[in-house]
């Protein structure tokens, strides 16, 4: 076998990676390495970090693992509302007020999550992808965002949906199989969640156009800043092209845009190191656009950098690339076995760094939180769990003739007649009353054992 | 009525202009769609009247054309992509059909992407691989899209005008054989066909001929020539592929009992299907023989200098109206010979199957 020409140019396998290096998994040994091998090289070899030729991009952060707040002067401006210190009473109130609700959200969205992973282990969903671990990228970063801005995301955002408004039940239509999305995008500003990787890029970018196209029509004034598009993906979205147009698109454009990448290290079995040999945030320069890397497990090291990013986008500035560095802690989704490609002292090892309780540390070492306001945040937490199990439990089947509902939004003479086929079907069955015989046929079902949700298997009787 | 002599490409020109005035949302975007009006100059004078980012130049990526325009809808816009040619539209696929097609049914009504996408299609004009395409069924077999196809300047300007008007997506397809085709244009038609149904362009009585865009001047080649034969053909230019107007040729096969399709796209799977099944469904007791189609090979376009081979042409036609007569014999395939066997070995396979 030919020997491999020395292609890695940073430090040696011996070299112990650095904390909170985003992309710190294995490095292929070149460019036929296939998939096993990749896989051996994480769980069994120290990673060799390919470093890159210009200096690393940092990663930027303000608590430390404990929890100490350090002084970052680029970030620090971003977060002068957030001084639980401030001498001013009414800022005084506010920040802290803001700070509690950074972590009210964070735990809310946990629990929810773990609600609803509970839920599918019980049957009441098919599926769910849990965002544990995430919990400080998404929230810091739809903290930073204005009502009027637009989301444009994954199916795993599901902390920025809620701070985005959704209804804690609308996060679960999907996945119980009801319905192939939740929530009105307009009435809260976000899209209904993306499958396709990265396609929602596109869009985000695209809206962002349309920003422009408003301010040049006069729709939009430039007084108070752009809306801004912020498209949500993950590290396997990287190598997608529509995620690279995206950056052409709105680079060349100068479009108001922000692309948060949660680089969770993992897309599905796949190392970060698969879909890049430089650090994420990194490519941003080759588009045009300035890529920042922050630890998504610091909630206010995200919510500055998002911040900075929307705020330049708002003054015309352009897009920004921003890599949140974290850690999906779960699963791909509650039909994903982790431990088939992954070691369990890696998870371990980010368990250290829950951005959950180094954030409960900052509060409580700043006099913000206490044990009754952690114990009545728990609360809001369980009722959010209540809520959202209530919902869930309670979505009915929908009415099968609503199959043929919106495909179309005007008039579709062959949909329709396939419709009227259908109902004709359905009719055949004799039910009289219209509403199938369990009641949950509802308005315009046709009526037979076949209209009811349940009846469509027992009565039908295949 | 105001109208005037222009080409099909100018017509769709108008079309476009018209949009544009009537609607501030309207956006042209595309490959060289601004500075150079187009390759087929469909855009020309546009980006001057209406500005950069009303006609917009777009990066040389058809995923992100179409990406792009969904959140521009996604904002209130209708825009007008051109994809470059009917070769290039592949690498837009997802777009179109997983987040185009499905957006609207996804969000239960909530959002509308009232996007038109222009693409020339078809061949018959010697061009190299990947400009001669018609892949129109690949379209109207996704559910969410409207798929047209235009044959004449008329139907350019009309049809083109209802597209951006439609809160469907819609596929417009502009046969690249007839851009230069000059008719007579009425800019303001009363009461213009619905964008989703045929029109019958010659009437006859013998043998109805369905067929759309570039193969639509061909057809009515043939009919002429059939008719010195004594034989009425009735062509009917399909016009939208997605729905496709089902209720005006069953009328017309109800009326003639025998029935063409032509199309420039390979006959698998082709469009020819869809109206051939149809047909027999709905007018089986009026059919006086099978339904005939007359299409393109199944492979990929050929080279320019044997695309006369690969496209219906006037005699290919008038061939299919006569096996639909029964005026010529079926042909009958003989066995493939095989290792062992020589052509004499060979037997019909009728001979040998039933």
């Amino acid at each position: 076998m030919p020997s491999e020409p020395a292609v890695r140019t940073g430090p040696t396998a011996a070299t112990p990676p650095k904390a909170y290096d985003g992309h710190r998994a294995a490095t292929p040994r070149d460019a036929r390495a296939d998939r096993k091998n990749v896989v051996r090289d994480v769980r069994k070899e120290a990673p060799p970090r390919q470093e890159p030729e210009a200096p690393a991009t940092p990663t930027l952060r303000l608590l430390d693992d404990q929890g100490a707040r350090r002084p970052e002067p680029e970030l620090d401006r971003w977060l002068a509302d957030l001084d639980p210190t401030a001498t001013d009473d009414a800022a005084r109130t506010a920040a802290r007020a803001t700070l509690v609700r950074l972590y009210e959200d964070m735990v809310v969205a946990r629990r929810v999550d773990a609600e609803a992973t509970a839920l599918q282990r019980q049957g009441e969903l098919a599926l769910w992808p849990p965002l544990l671990g995430q919990e400080a990228a998404q929230v810091g970063s739809a903290r930073a965002l204005r009502d009027d801005d637009f989301v444009f995301s994954s199916y795993r955002e599901h902390a920025v949906a809620r701070v985005r408004g959704a209804a804690l039940v609308d996060l679960v239509r999907v996945w119980r199989g009801v319905a192939v999305s939740g929530w009105d995008p307009y009435a809260i500003n976000m899209a209904s969640p993306q499958v396709i990787i990265g396609a929602q890029a596109l869009h985000a970018t695209g809206w962002a156009m349309g920003v422009q196209l408003d301010v040049d029509a006069g729709r939009v004034g430039a007084g108070a800043g752009l809306p801004v598009g912020v498209a949500y993906f993950g590290d396997g979205a990287m190598s997608q092209g529509d995620v690279n147009e995206a950056f052409v698109f709105s680079s060349t454009y100068r479009s108001p845009v922000v692309f948060f990448c949660q680089n969770n290290q993992w897309a599905i079995s796949e190392p970060v190191a698969l879909q890049s040999r430089v650090p994420l945030a990194e490519r941003a320069r080759g588009f045009g656009m300035p890529g920042v890397r922050v630890d998504g497990n610091d909630v206010l090291a995200v919510l500055a950098v998002t911040r900075a990013a929307v705020d330049r986008a708002r003054r015309d500035g352009g897009p920004t690339l921003i890599e949140a560095v974290t850690y999906r802690m779960g699963p791909h989704t509650t039909a994903d076995d982790p431990q088939r490609y992954r070691d369990a002292a890696e998870v371990e090892e980010w368990t250290g760094r829950d951005p959950i309780a180094r954030y409960e540390a900052y509060l409580r070492s700043v006099g913000v939180l206490d044990d009754a306001e952690a114990a009545r945040v728990r609360g809001v937490a369980d009722d959010a769990a209540a809520e959202l199990r209530a919902g869930c439990v309670a979505l009915a089947d929908p009415p099968p003739l609503s199959l043929f509902d919106h495909v179309y939004a005007e008039p579709h003479h062959a949909l329709e007649r396939e419709r009227a086929e259908y109902a004709h079907y359905l009719a055949s069955f004799g039910d009289d009353d219209g509403q199938g015989d369990d009641g949950a046929g509802g308005p315009g079902a046709p009526g037979g054992r076949a209209a009811s949700g349940t009846g469509a298997t027992t009565g039908v009787a295949r | 009525m105001t109208g005037q002599t222009l080409t099909l490409a100018k017509a769709l020109g108008a079309g476009l202009h018209r949009a544009m005035t009537d609607d501030d949302r309207v956006v042209v975007m595309g490959e060289d769609v601004g500075r150079l009006g187009g390759v087929y100059r469909v855009t020309d004078g546009l980006q001057a009247e209406f500005g950069e980012r009303r006609v917009l130049d777009t990066p040389l990526a058809e995923s992100g054309i179409i990406g792009t325009a969904v959140g521009l809808a996604y904002r209130g816009y209708r825009p007008v992509c051109e994809i470059q040619f009917d070769g290039f539209v592949f690498v837009a696929f997802d777009q179109i059909l997983s987040q185009l097609a499905k957006m609207h049914a996804r969000t239960g009504g909530k959002v509308r992407l009232p996007i038109t996408i222009r693409i020339p299609v078809g061949g018959g004009i010697g061009a190299a691989e990947h400009h001669s395409e018609s892949p129109e069924a690949l379209f109207a077999h996704t559910a969410g899209l409207r798929v047209v196809s235009v044959a004449n300047p008329q139907d350019a300007y009309t049809v083109l005008r209802q597209a951006v008007a439609c809160d469907d997506p819609v596929i417009f397809f502009e046969p690249k054989r007839r851009y230069h085709l000059k008719g007579e244009v009425d800019l303001d038609p009363a009461d213009p066909l619905p964008l989703d149904r045929a029109r019958v362009v010659r009437e006859g009585t013998d043998v109805t001929l369905v067929t759309w865009g570039g193969l639509v001047g061909t057809a009515l080649d043939a009919a002429v020539a059939a008719s010195d034969d004594g034989v009425s053909v009735e062509v009917i230019d399909l016009r939208s592929l997605s729905p496709i107007d089902h209720d005006t040729v069953a009328a017309s096969v109800r009326k003639t009992g025998r029935v063409v399709v032509t199309h420039e796209a390979p006959r698998q799977a082709g469009l020819g299907a869809e109206i051939a099944a149809t047909v027999t469904d709905r007018c089986f007791e009026y059919l006086e023989a099978a339904p005939v189609r007359v299409t393109g090979h199944g492979m990929p376009y050929p080279p320019a200098k044997l695309e006369g081979h690969y496209l219906p042409d006037l005699d290919r036609i008038l061939d299919g109206v006569d096996r639909v007569l029964g005026g010529v014999e079926p042909f009958v395939p003989t066995a493939p010979a095989g290792p062992r066997s020589g052509a004499a070995d060979a037997r019909p396979v009728e001979a040998v199957a039933r």
